[in-house]
């Protein structure tokens, strides 16, 4: 099978490669083997510092709300860090002290949002908390499998009885000025967040919770929509076994599902990303890349891999593909001529580039200018 | 004591990481909260059961065993598997007599073809559907798919020879719809290949695939049938022929469940054996040309069966509908129907079967298609039951587009 462009991983990068592409003419096609990061995903793009209208663009024709600010946003463990592009779900505070009084809101059996560690974030922050369960006959189904009570099956709830919860939370409020809420609503229907906040007379403010996150799922089903709209194939749960290259280009990839049907390209993206995705991979002796065996930088000690202080800053997540300055794959020392890396498998160490979903986008929008160039030529 | 025997399982259980990705995307635990879900019935489920059989769940019955959730793992873990395997293992209930009959569908087309016209009219009634649901627990709003009083294995027999006459020749495993409900597809199929220059042959003998058997219970009858097919199959291909199908749902089986499930080896042709999208595709993409109706016109909104992505090949049946000329193509969102074979005729699970569907029939009556597409039969009992919109197999888009000589 032929196409313009064959990319390898369905996530972020993936994605937004794949729209921009066909949005400038060409063919491609996605392999994702399985599903991505944004699964993981708190809603804020990190390290991504300022807001180019072509990514403000692609976000909103595929109906992404975002919102550019620079300011710190609540994370789930209570603290806060610093955020600028963000989904619309998570707020942007100028700074951590946002409100006077806080009523936090659970669910009654819920465990994968923590209200007590968030409370005693705020309260170090000078915001004094409330927490209070909701319990709702309409959700005692979800507590049967009390294991499964996850975000995404609240929130298929929540679509339907989201306006209830309001009622709830209202009657809960006494002199409140900030309601915080897990990241539950919107999973198909993107206006509810905005609507909770008008209806509720306070600031109303959603936090992320355990995975899968619900604003990342909904992000995912949203560009895939919009990435096939515009005529883009997307191979869910399939993966590049081997590839085939003549000197340093690339002319096809076979695929476990495909077996001996290779799916051809005048230009490959490797955006399979970083450890978890399987886009590289760590055994005791050695980190390869599996599809290519492209080079990667790291120590052979592998005691300086990883730093012992679990929370400290890990070598390990700087670890990625070597490319030339045009995000060119390179592999024994040679870039390829039509192989591009983007996305979490250059690791952090890529500079200018950024790191987790600011690197996706700066990488996946600089990759494709780069092969709309070198294919003109 | 052999600690091993209580920490390893057949199925890859020790990749999963506990990242939660596949409950977002199993349809049965958005809507029955009697089903522990993919991940507590597979991966967490199969280490206890490793140490003691009394953790098994009866709830697994509850998987429709559409493969999802192993499409969404960014692990590779094989979590339908693992549960199916599970029941097939620890479940100690006999098959009710309910569930013998729905999964024997050669059987019940053997009996029930010569007397066609009878049965369809007997088992449309109002009175006989209200008869099976209270004895049976057969949902009465089902409607039972209608028997063809003629097999397509007997329409081909009688064209055995001029088949034989093209220059390029496939097996066509045409299973137990098209034999005994719905010869139009297989006809369809013929009409197609023969344009390409392509003659079809039967099998020698083939029998249900076996894939309601296996999740109804009765793995011994389904794996017979295993061995059977993979002898006949095996045959063909040693005769240096493809084997093309026409249901997702037998391919996968007879490909992936059949090693997985049943412990029956069909590497020896599983190479050979292609959904006949993908043969056609294939044929195009060599050189070989297909003529259109120049005036053809068709609004077609596709459905990817859950085997089917499981397969990976619904991309064939996309690029070929984007190929003919005058289709406006829509590619539907990736949902269950909801059927699930055998599982949504039971009472037990009408209800949710239908709460699992209805985002693709909403879907459905937004885009208003003329016809919707899909591969696989008892999605297409679903959707036309569930919406307004007939559903066709796309080897059947492709042949009515054909240009007539």
């Amino acid at each position: 099978m032929k196409h313009d462009t064959v990319i390898i991983g369905g996530g972020l990068t993936g994605l937004l490669a794949g729209i921009s592409l066909q949005k400038a003419g060409q063919s491609t096609i996605i392999v994702s083997s399985g599903q991505n990061a944004l699964h993981f995903f708190s809603g804020a793009f990190e390290s991504i510092s300022d807001l180019p209208s072509r990514v403000a663009d692609t976000f909103a024709e595929a109906g992404v709300r975002v919102h550019y600010k620079e300011g710190v946003s609540l994370l789930p463990m209570g603290n806060f860090r610093k955020s600028f592009l963000s989904l619309e779900d998570l707020d942007i505070f100028p700074a951590a002290k946002f409100a006077s009084k806080a009523l936090v809101v659970n669910f009654m059996g819920y465990h994968d949002f923590f209200s007590s560690f968030i409370a005693e974030g705020l309260e170090k922050a000078g915001i004094q908390c409330r927490i209070r369960f909701l319990k709702l006959p309409e959700m005692e189904h979800l507590r049967q499998s009390p294991s499964e009570m996850r975000s995404v099956q609240i929130a298929r709830t929540m679509d339907r009885i989201w306006e209830k919860v309001v009622q709830e939370i209202r009657m809960l409020i006494k002199d409140d000025d900030a309601v915080i809420l897990p990241q539950v609503f919107g999973l198909q229907d993107t206006t509810v967040p905005g609507r909770i906040r008008e209806a509720i007379p306070a600031k109303v403010v959603f936090t992320g919770t355990l995975p899968p996150s619900v604003p990342g799922v909904r992000t995912i089903m949203q560009l895939r929509r919009r990435y096939e709209v515009l005529g883009g194939t997307y191979l869910m749960g399939d993966q590049v076994i081997q590839a085939h290259a003549h000197g340093n280009t690339v002319h096809s990839v076979a695929t476990k599902n495909l077996e001996s049907h290779y799916l051809e390209g005048r230009s490959f993206i490797l955006a399979s990303g970083g450890f978890f995705s399987k886009g590289l991979i760590s055994t005791p002796s050695r980190i390869y890349e599996p599809v290519f065996g492209l080079d990667i930088d790291y120590p052979e000690d592998r005691n300086s891999w990883y730093n012992p202080d679990f929370m400290g800053r890990q070598p390990y997540m700087e670890f990625g593909v070597k490319t030339d300055a045009d995000l060119h794959a390179v592999s024994g020392g040679v870039p390829f001529s039509n192989l591009y890396a983007a996305g979490g498998i250059l690791g952090y160490s890529s500079p200018g580039l950024g790191y987790a979903g600011g690197m996706a986008i700066n990488s996946a929008f600089k990759v494709v200018d780069q092969i709309l160039k070198d294919t003109k030529e | 004591m052999n600690l091993q025997e209580y920490t390893s399982s057949a199925y890859n259980f020790e990749e999963c990481t506990k990242c939660t990705v596949c409950t977002a995307y199993c349809p049965v635990l958005g809507v029955n909260p009697l089903y522990p879900g993919p991940k507590q019935a597979g991966p967490d489920g199969e280490r206890l059961r490793l140490k003691d059989p009394y953790f098994f769940n009866y709830a697994l019955k509850y998987c429709m065993n559409c493969k999802r959730c192993e499409v969404a793992c960014p692990s590779g873990v094989n979590v339908a598997d693992l549960i199916q395997a599970a029941r097939i293992k620890y479940e100690n209930t006999k098959p009710k007599l309910r569930d013998v009959i729905l999964a024997n569908t050669d059987f019940m087309g053997t009996l029930a073809r010569p007397f066609a016209p009878i049965v369809n009219g007997v088992t449309g009634l109002g009175i006989t559907k209200s008869v099976l649901d209270a004895t049976m627990k057969i949902d009465r709003h089902r409607t039972f798919p209608k028997y063809s009083a003629r097999s397509f294995e007997r329409w081909l027999g009688r064209r055995k020879k001029e088949q034989a006459e093209f220059p390029e020749q496939v097996a066509y495993y045409h299973g137990c719809y098209v034999n005994y409900n719905y010869p139009q597809l297989g006809k369809d199929l013929v009409k197609v290949l023969n344009a390409l220059g392509v003659g079809v042959q039967l099998l020698d003998g083939e029998k249900c695939c076996g894939i309601a058997m296996i999740t109804n219970k009765q793995t011994e009858h389904a794996r017979k049938n295993a061995s059977h097919n993979v002898e006949v199959l095996k045959q063909a291909v040693d005769a240096g022929l493809k084997v093309v199908t026409t249901s997702s749902s037998c391919t996968l089986t007879i490909r992936d469940e059949y090693p997985h499930l049943l412990g029956v080896d069909s590497s020896a042709i599983k190479d050979s054996l292609l959904l006949a999208t993908r043969f056609i595709f294939e044929k195009l993409e060599k050189g070989s040309e297909l003529k259109f109706k120049p005036d053809f016109h068709l609004k077609v909104a596709y459905h990817v069966p859950c085997h089917l992505e499981k397969l990976g090949w619904g991309v064939f049946s996309e690029k070929l509908l984007r190929m003919i000329p005058g289709v406006e193509f829509t590619l539907l969102d990736s949902n269950c129907c909801g059927i699930a074979g055998t599982y949504g005729f039971k009472k037990e699970n009408y209800e949710f079967s239908q709460a699992i569907g209805a985002p693709l029939f909403e879907q459905i009556k937004t885009v208003n298609p003329d016809v919707v597409a899909c591969d696989c039969e008892t999605c297409k009992w679903q959707i036309e039951m569930s919406t307004p919109y007939s559903v066709k197999h796309p080897i059947s888009i492709i042949a009515e587009a054909l240009k007539d000589d």
